[in-house]
C-alpha cells in the first residue's frame, strides 16, 4: 500500500478556510509584492500622500481655498506658501483641497470604467455568436471614437453637466480598451480544462463566469482599472481645462482652466500653472507605476533579473588524468 | 453477427441476447453503461467548403460494473471524443448512451442531469490546467460535495472531503486540502482529481488519459490507485490512453480505436496474446519494450492515421494494412465475434483466415 | 586522454590548440546555475561525459532533472538567468563555453545540429519547409539557387518525405512529417554530431517507432552521432549504445545500455526500469518511485535520491555522493564504494 500513498512535506499549517482568513492571507501577500517592487513602492507612496489630502484636506491647511480673500497674486511666502492667485485665493489649499476631486473623478470613472469593461469583455467571450458580434462591433466603434470632439458635441447640449457628466462620459468612451483585452483573455481560457471541470462537475454558467473565471483574471482586471485611471486623470483635466465640467468647482483641472484665463505665466505666476500641471502626472505617474507593479507581480516572467554581485568566472582548469 | 446487442433489439432479430460479460454483472443486468452505434461528427471549414469531420462513427461499447475498461487508441482515433461524448460536454450526433438501463437522451431536468454527473464524472489528463489556480486545492471538492450530496453539513463537508483525501493517498488529509495547486506535484494533483470526482460516489469514472503528463515513476501509483478505487471502492473506470502497457497493467478489458471506430475489443490479455485486427498487431509491435529482444527489423509501416473526412465507405485501415481484399474497399467492417467475448471489424479475420500482418 | 593547456575564456579558440582526444564531444565538469530572485538553483551538477564518432548516446531521465538545460548548455543557446558557471564544453577539441556567436556560427548547424522537441514550436508557422531550409543554408553561405534546391529535396528524401512538400507550410504536414522535416533541416550540411531533445514525444507510438528506426538508418548512412534526449527510457534502449541517466542535475548511471539495462547499479535507474509495464511476459503488480525529484534551490546533503531510495543507508543521507567507476559503468551510489556491490 505504500506505493498508493504521496506524501507532502514541509510544516504542516492549521488549516484556514474562512473566507477572512483568506483575504486577510491576499492583502498580506499584496503588501509584501508591493514593498519588494520598487516602482509599486514609489507609486504607493505617491497614492498614498493624494490620498491622504483629499481625505483629510482640513489638517494639511486651515485656509478656505474658494475664499477670495487674501491679497491677489502675491508670490510663495511662509503664508501662502505657493502664493496666491489673482483673485486673492490661497493657492496652497486650491491644492490641497483640489487633490479630492480630482482624484473622486479618477477613481469612480476607472472603477465605473473597468465593471463595464468586465461585463461587455466576458459576456461577449462567454455568450459568443451574435450577441458577441454585436457587443464587440458597439465596443470597437466606441473605440475609434474621437473622445475630445465628442465631448464637446455633448457640452453643447449638456452645459450644465458638471462632475457627473464628465464621468459618465469618460466611461462610456473608456471602456472599450479593457473589454476588449477581458474578451481575449476570457476567449482564451474558454477551453482550460478547469473551466470544463467545472462545467463536468454540474456548475452553472453564471458560476463559472463569476467564481471560476474571473478570480483568475483579477491580475488583468487591476491592471485595467490603474490604466483607464491614468488615462482618465490625463483626461478629466484636460475637459476641466477647455472648461467642461464646473469651472466654479476646486479640482487640479479647474486651477488649470483658470490659471490659462488668467494669463498666469505671461504675468509671471508661474507656481498657479506648474502645481497642478505636475501633481496630475504625478498622480498619473502614480497609476502607471503601480500598473508596472501589478504586470511583474502578475508575470515573474517581466521581474528584473537581479544578478548577485560578484560573478563566478568560468572554471577553466587543466582537465587531470583519466 | 453479434454484437453487444440490447434485449429489444434482440427480441427483434430473435437472436439471443448476449450476456454483458463482466465481473460483478448479473447476466440478465445490462450494463452499467452501454453505447449504440455512437456517433459524433464536427462540421469544419466554412462557407462553400462545409467539410464533415467524422470523430466517432457507429461505436458500440459496454462497461460492466467493478471492471476498468481501457479505450485505446492513437490521436484523432475518436478516444477523447468518446469520453466527452459520455461525460455529455458534446451531445452525440446519433446513437444512443445507456446508463444503468436508461437512455440519456431521455435526461431533461437539472436533477436528473446532475444525477448523472455525479454518477459518471470525468478526470482530466493536464495536472497543471485541471484545477483552478486561484483556489485551494480544497474548493473543488467542496463544490463537489455540496452540489451533489446537498445533505450533508459544512462540517460533514469537510470530513467527506479528508476521508477521501486519505483514500486517493493525499496525507495528511488536512495540510493538503488548503494548499494551493503549485505547491503540488503533478502526481498530486492527478490525485486531486480523482477525490473531486470520488467526492460524488460514481459508478463510473472517465479517466482521460490521467497519467500520460506525468513522470514514469509517478504513473505506476496512480494506476495502481484506479486498481484500488475498483476494488475497494466499486467503481468503475473507463481509461483512455495511447499507452498500450499501462493498458494491460490497468484494465480487465481493453478496446482498440483506430479512425473514429472501434477494431478490436475483448478481455485485455487475449487481445495482447492474440490480436486479430491488422492495427491492433502493428500498434503491439511499435510499443518500445525494454525487457524485449532489440529488433529492428520487420515491417515499419510509415503511415499515421487519418483524420476522417468526409470518408467513402470501407475500411478506414485499407491504405496501410497489407493483407487489405477487394471487400476492405467497398464496405465498412462492423464489429463481429471472432473469439468468446473477443470481437474485432475486420473482413479478413471475419472471414477465418488467420491474420499476421506486422 | 588528453593533452591540453588552459584555455582563455574571453578569447575565441583561435590562440589555443584544440585539445586532442579522438572524440566528437567531450564534456568536463559541467555546471549551469539559474540566478533567480531566490537565489542560486544548480540546474546540472558536475555533469562530465564524452561522445565517440558515430554513438549514439542515450540521457534519460523525468522532469527536473535537467537534461534539457544541459542540452541547451551543450550547444550554447542558454539566456539568462540560466548561465554556465563551470566546466569545458569540448567540440572536436575546442572550448565552446565562452565563445561569442560569431565564433560559434562556424560551427552551429555546419558540424553540430540540434534537433528541438516541438516541430511546431521550432518551425516558423508562417514561412514554407522550403523557405525555412533556403534561410538555414544562407546563413551558412549557400548562395546558388540550384544548389540549395538541389539539396533540399535531398534530405527530404533521406527523411522519406515527397520533396514536393517544400512548398508545404509546418500545418499542413502531419506531426510525424513535421518532425521528419526537422531532422531533415539538421541533415542539411551532414553534421558530426545532432543533439535531439525529445523529438518523438508529441508522436504517437507507430509514428515514433518509424522515427526512432529512420534516425538510426541515417546514423548508418552518414556517420554522424548523436545524443538523445528524452524521458522513455523504453524508447531508447533499442537504439543507443550508451545510456546516461540523469537526477535532479547529476549523473546517476553511465554505461553502455545493454548492460545498464540488464543489471541496472543505481536504485533510481533500477526503479525506473521497474516503473515501466510490459506488454509481454506475466502480469506483476509494481510501484514505481514514490516522491518528487528535490527542490533543486536548497542545497541538499548526501544524496538526492536518498529520501526515495528504496535502499537508502544512513550514511547516503548526510555523504555528497562521487561517480563511482564499476566495470564500464560510472554510478553514483555508496553501495558501489568499494566497485562492487556493497551489501551493508
Amino acid at each position: 500500500m505504500v506505493a498508493l500513498f504521496s506524501q507532502v512535506g514541509g510544516p504542516s499549517q492549521a488549516p484556514t478556510t474562512s473566507a477572512r482568513s483568506q483575504a486577510g492571507q491576499a492583502v498580506g501577500r499584496l503588501w509584501r509584492a508591493v514593498r519588494s517592487n520598487r516602482k509599486a513602492t514609489v507609486g504607493a507612496i505617491l497614492l498614498l500622500i493624494f490620498t491622504f489630502m483629499a481625505v483629510f484636506p482640513w489638517l494639511i491647511t486651515h485656509d478656505n481655498p474658494e475664499a477670495e480673500v487674501f491679497g491677489q497674486s502675491l508670490g510663495p511666502s511662509a503664508h501662502h506658501l505657493f502664493g496666491t492667485t489673482s483673485l486673492g485665493q490661497d493657492l496652497f489649499a486650491q491644492f490641497v483641497w483640489g487633490a479630492r476631486e480630482t482624484l473622486i473623478i479618477a477613481v469612480v470613472s476607472g472603477l465605473l470604467s473597468t465593471v463595464l469593461s468586465v461585463a461587455i469583455g466576458l459576456a461577449a467571450a462567454y455568450l459568443g455568436g451574435v450577441p458577441d458580434a454585436v457587443l464587440s462591433y458597439v465596443t470597437d466603434v466606441l473605440l475609434v471614437l474621437p473622445t475630445f470632439p465628442l465631448l464637446i458635441i455633448i457640452a453643447a447640449f449638456l452645459p450644465n453637466g458638471g462632475v457627473v457628466v464628465l464621468i459618465g462620459v469618460l466611461v462610456v468612451t473608456g471602456y472599450s480598451y479593457g473589454a476588449r483585452q477581458l474578451r481575449s483573455q476570457a476567449l482564451s481560457m474558454r477551453h482550460r480544462d478547469f473551466l470544463e471541470a467545472a462545467r463536468v462537475r454540474g456548475e452553472r454558467s453564471l458560476y463559472i463566469v463569476f467564481v471560476e473565471i474571473i478570480p483568475t483574471m483579477t491580475s488583468l482586471i487591476v491592471a485595467t482599472f490603474l490604466g483607464t485611471a491614468v488615462y482618465n486623470v490625463i483626461f478629466a483635466a484636460g475637459l476641466q481645462f477647455i472648461g467642461f465640467g464646473n469651472p466654479g468647482s476646486v479640482s487640479w483641472g479647474t486651477m488649470l482652466y483658470w490659471a490659462e484665463n488668467e494669463e498666469a505665466l505671461q504675468t509671471g505666476q508661474y507656481l498657479w500653472a506648474i502645481v497642478p500641471g505636475v501633481c496630475i502626472a504625478l498622480l498619473g505617474a502614480a497609476f502607471a507605476l503601480l500598473n508596472y507593479a501589478f504586470d511583474e507581480i502578475g508575470n515573474p516572467a517581466l521581474r528584473p533579473v537581479r544578478r548577485p554581485r560578484r560573478i563566478r568566472r568560468v572554471r577553466t582548469s587543466v582537465p587531470g588524468a583519466s | 453477427m453479434t454484437d453487444r446487442v440490447l434485449p429489444d433489439r434482440a427480441a427483434a432479430n430473435g437472436a439471443q441476447p448476449q450476456p454483458a460479460a463482466s465481473n460483478g454483472d448479473a447476466a440478465d443486468q445490462p450494463p452499467l453503461l452501454q453505447t449504440d452505434r455512437l456517433t459524433r461528427h464536427f462540421r469544419i471549414g466554412g462557407g462553400l467548403r462545409r467539410q464533415t469531420l467524422h470523430a466517432v462513427d457507429e461505436v458500440s461499447l459496454s462497461i460492466g460494473r467493478r471492471e476498468i475498461v481501457a479505450l485505446a487508441g492513437e490521436s484523432g482515433s475518436g478516444k477523447s471524443t468518446v469520453a466527452r461524448l459520455l461525460a455529455r460536454v458534446y451531445n452525440p450526433t446519433a446513437g444512443e448512451i445507456y446508463f444503468q438501463g436508461k437512455p440519456l437522451s431521455r435526461l431533461r431536468s437539472r436533477t436528473d442531469l446532475l444525477s448523472y454527473r455525479s454518477d459518471v464524472p470525468m478526470v482530466f489528463q493536464d495536472p497543471f490546467s485541471s484545477i483552478n489556480p486561484v483556489f485551494r486545492v480544497s474548493h473543488g471538492i467542496l463544490r463537489s460535495l455540496k452540489l451533489h450530496r446537498p445533505e450533508l453539513s459544512r462540517a460533514e463537508r469537510q470530513q467527506q472531503a479528508e476521508r477521501i483525501f486519505e483514500t486517493v493517498g493525499l496525507i495528511p488529509p488536512a495540510d493538503v486540502l488548503q494548499r494551493f495547486p503549485h505547491e503540488l506535484s503533478g502526481g498530486q494533483r492527478q490525485r486531486v482529481g480523482f477525490a473531486q470526482a470520488l467526492a460524488m460516489r460514481p459508478k463510473l469514472i472517465l479517466a482521460d488519459e490521467p497519467v500520460s503528463m506525468l513522470d514514469v515513476s509517478i504513473r505506476i501509483g496512480l494506476l495502481n490507485l484506479m486498481a484500488s478505487l475498483r476494488d475497494e471502492e466499486g467503481v468503475s473506470i473507463l481509461y483512455i490512453t495511447h499507452d498500450i502497457a499501462s493498458a494491460r497493467y490497468v484494465a480487465d478489458r481493453l478496446i482498440i480505436m483506430y479512425a473514429g471506430q472501434v477494431a478490436e475489443s475483448g478481455p485485455v490479455e487475449d487481445v495482447l496474446a492474440s490480436p486479430r485486427h491488422p492495427y491492433t498487431q502493428l500498434l503491439l509491435s511499435a510499443v518500445p519494450d525494454p525487457r524485449a529482444e532489440l529488433t529492428i527489423g520487420g515491417q515499419t509501416d510509415r503511415g499515421e492515421p487519418p483524420k476522417v473526412v468526409d470518408p467513402s465507405p470501407g475500411c478506414r485501415f485499407r491504405w496501410r494494412c497489407p493483407l487489405a481484399i477487394e471487400q476492405c474497399h467497398q464496405v465498412t467492417p462492423e464489429l463481429v465475434q471472432l473469439a468468446p467475448d473477443h470481437d474485432a471489424a475486420c473482413h479478413v479475420a471475419a472471414s477465418g483466415a488467420e491474420v499476421k500482418a506486422f | 586522454m588528453s593533452l591540453a593547456r588552459p584555455n582563455r575564456s574571453a578569447l575565441p579558440g583561435q590562440l589555443t590548440p584544440p585539445v586532442v582526444t579522438g572524440n566528437v564531444l567531450d564534456v568536463e565538469s559541467l555546471t549551469v546555475d539559474y540566478l533567480t530572485q531566490r537565489g542560486r538553483v544548480r540546474a546540472v551538477e558536475d555533469v562530465s561525459f564524452s561522445v565517440d564518432r558515430g554513438e549514439f548516446l542515450g540521457i534519460v531521465g523525468e522532469s527536473g532533472c535537467g537534461k534539457s538545460t544541459l542540452l541547451f548548455a551543450i550547444a550554447q543557446l542558454l539566456t539568462p538567468p540560466a548561465e554556465i558557471t563551470g566546466g569545458r564544453v569540448l567540440f572536436k577539441g575546442t572550448n565552446l563555453v565562452g565563445l561569442t556567436d560569431s565564433a560559434l556560427a562556424t560551427t552551429r548547424w555546419r558540424d553540430m545540429s540540434v534537433v528541438m522537441q516541438s516541430a511546431m514550436n521550432a518551425l516558423n508557422p508562417v514561412k514554407t519547409i522550403g523557405s525555412q531550409f533556403k534561410d538555414a543554408m544562407r546563413a551558412h553561405g549557400v548562395r546558388s539557387p540550384a544548389e540549395i534546391a538541389d539539396r533540399s529535396a535531398e534530405v527530404l528524401r533521406m527523411v522519406g518525405i515527397d520533396p514536393l512538400h517544400l512548398r508545404s507550410y509546418p500545418h499542413q504536414l502531419s506531426g510525424g512529417m513535421r518532425q521528419r522535416s526537422m531532422i531533415a533541416m539538421a541533415m542539411l550540411f551532414t553534421p558530426e554530431l545532432v543533439i535531439m531533445d525529445e523529438p518523438t514525444s508529441a508522436l504517437d507510438v507507430v509514428a515514433q517507432r518509424s522515427l526512432m528506426v529512420q534516425i538510426k538508418e541515417l546514423q548508418r548512412q552518414l556517420g554522424f552521432a548523436i545524443i538523445f534526449v528524452t524521458h522513455d527510457m523504453s524508447l531508447v534502449s533499442h537504439f543507443s549504445d550508451r545510456l546516461m541517466v540523469m537526477y535532479a542535475g547529476q549523473v546517476a548511471e553511465l554505461g553502455p545500455t545493454r548492460r545498464v539495462f540488464d543489471s541496472p547499479l543505481h536504485p533510481y535507474s533500477a526503479g525506473l526500469l521497474e516503473a515501466f509495464p510490459s506488454i509481454r511476459g506475466p502480469r506483476v503488480p509494481l510501484t514505481g518511485i514514490p516522491g518528487s525529484p528535490p527542490d533543486l534551490a536548497q542545497e541538499a546533503e548526501g544524496c538526492r535520491f536518498a529520501p526515495r531510495c528504496p535502499q537508502v543507508l544512513d550514511r547516503c543521507r548526510t555523504t555528497t555522493v562521487p561517480l563511482y567507476q564499476v566495470g564500464g559503468i560510472q554510478v553514483r551510489c555508496l553501495r558501489r564504494e568499494d566497485g562492487g556491490d556493497s551489501r551493508d
